[in-house]
């Protein structure tokens, strides 16, 4: 795949790898209102990546549509970032995942739906108004959370602690999103930190907690090296296709 | 008038103001301001969001209808820009939703700020007295609130 497809893919990898693992939530969320929270954020990350990843398929040109993306690929051939496939852990943990992966999308999206390739602008625009909403979903938990019980504190703080060395990944640029960038479809994400930093920072104020101490950055995703958690969420995700390919109802 | 003196445009539009939202039925897919663009050869439709499930459905409700109707010939599209708002329903459906118990959404999408957003109004008593229970509901147009006048828990459509 070019590098152009890829940049689509990456977006739409790190939807659909969202999306699973919110989904994995569905009927054990804390409580109802949790849940269809949850389901809700999953269906709107789902559908993102049914927008990017068609596109990767279209730029590409050999006939693979969305599906064939996400169903028909191995571990080493997906491109989302470390932070989406983390496992849920407890409640303070998919928060946290949440909660700085949102932030992330709410600026990239503003962004990118101002890009000249209008593919790419179109799908941006409608994402960014749901983003919205899963930030601010994120941001009132993490608050509710830090400024809670003394229980749900340190709950938030190791929910913060085991994500917060996937975050520069986010940011991090490589010739795909340099390509991206000279094609007209692509934003500049290291550009995005100080804003991203001021959001997280204002909201861990709220929550009277401070940002875990910096530490040395986990990256590979984006070139197909993942944890070994990844392999484990395609083989439930990807089970129908892989056991009776071609299966359509 | 005849509907034999309508366009063809025109008797497309009557057609779709007859298609329900599966999810909504009490609103056609023209009330919800699903339906972009008509002209006799061509339907323009948007998704409300990129991720609702209904989207696929409606599709086949569209299609579905104008098949039965002699307009097998006219192609259906599917446009993301500009993205669909909440501002597109039309003051019809606005009621509509009302009177079938679902908070309509206030207009103003265009800069959503999601705090300090006005109380909604009950749809059951009318009152202003009302709360947010939880921003996502039983659909991803909707969230579920409360009424502190009736007490009745019920659905607003997100200004989105």
């Amino acid at each position: 795949m070019d590098a152009l497809a890829t940049y689509a893919l990456r977006m739409g990898d790190d939807s659909l790898i969202l999306g699973q693992r919110l989904s994995e939530w569905c009927g054990h969320a804390p409580a109802l209102e949790v849940d269809l929270s949850l389901a809700n954020v999953a269906l709107d990350q789902i559908g993102q990546a049914t927008h990017f990843l068609g596109l990767a398929g279209e730029i590409e040109g050999k006939g693979r549509d969305a599906d064939a993306l996400a169903f028909r690929r191995d571990v080493m051939d997906f491109t989302n970032c470390l932070l989406v496939e983390q496992p849920n852990g407890d409640f303070a943990q998919t928060i946290a995942r949440q909660f700085l992966f949102s932030h992330y999308q709410v600026l990239l999206f503003a962004e990118l739906s101002a890009v000249k390739d209008a593919r790419f602008a179109a799908i941006a625009a409608k994402a960014a108004k749901e983003v919205t909403y899963h930030a601010a979903l994120a941001s009132d938990w993490v608050v509710r959370l830090g400024d809670g019980t003394d229980e749900s504190r340190a709950r938030m703080i190791a929910g913060l602690d085991w994500m917060w060395r996937f975050v520069d990944e986010l940011f991090a640029l490589d010739e795909v999103d340099t390509a991206a960038l000279e094609a007209g479809m692509g934003v500049d994400k290291m550009a995005l930190r100080s804003a991203w930093d001021h959001r997280i920072d204002a909201v861990l104020a709220d929550a009277t907690l401070e940002g875990p101490a910096p530490r040395r950055a986990v990256l590979g995703g984006r070139s197909g090296r993942h944890s070994e958690h990844l392999g484990h969420l395609l083989s439930e995700m990807q089970f129908l296709q892989r056991a009776y390919p071609g299966a359509t109802w | 008038m005849a509907v034999a003196m309508l366009s063809g445009a025109d008797r497309i539009r009557r057609i779709l103001a007859d298609v329900p939202d599966p999810e909504i039925p009490c609103v056609s897919v023209v009330d919800l301001g699903i339906v972009r663009d008509v002209t006799e050869a061509c339907v323009t439709i948007t998704p409300t969001y990129t991720g609702c499930p209904a989207t696929i459905a409606i599709e086949q409700a569209i299609r579905a209808a104008l098949d039965a109707n002699g307009f097998s010939h006219v192609a259906l599209m599917t446009a993301l820009s500009p993205p669909w708002t909440t501002d597109w329903i039309s003051d019809q459906g606005r009621e509509k939703l009302r009177a079938y118990g679902i908070a309509p959404p206030p207009k103003g999408a265009g800069s959503p700020s999601l705090k300090n957003a006005t109380p909604a109004e009950c749809p059951r008593c009318g009152s202003n007295d009302t709360g947010e229970i939880s921003r996502f509901g039983s659909t991803p147009c909707k969230a579920l609130w409360r009424c502190k006048a009736c007490a009745e828990p019920f659905d607003r459509f997100k200004c989105h």
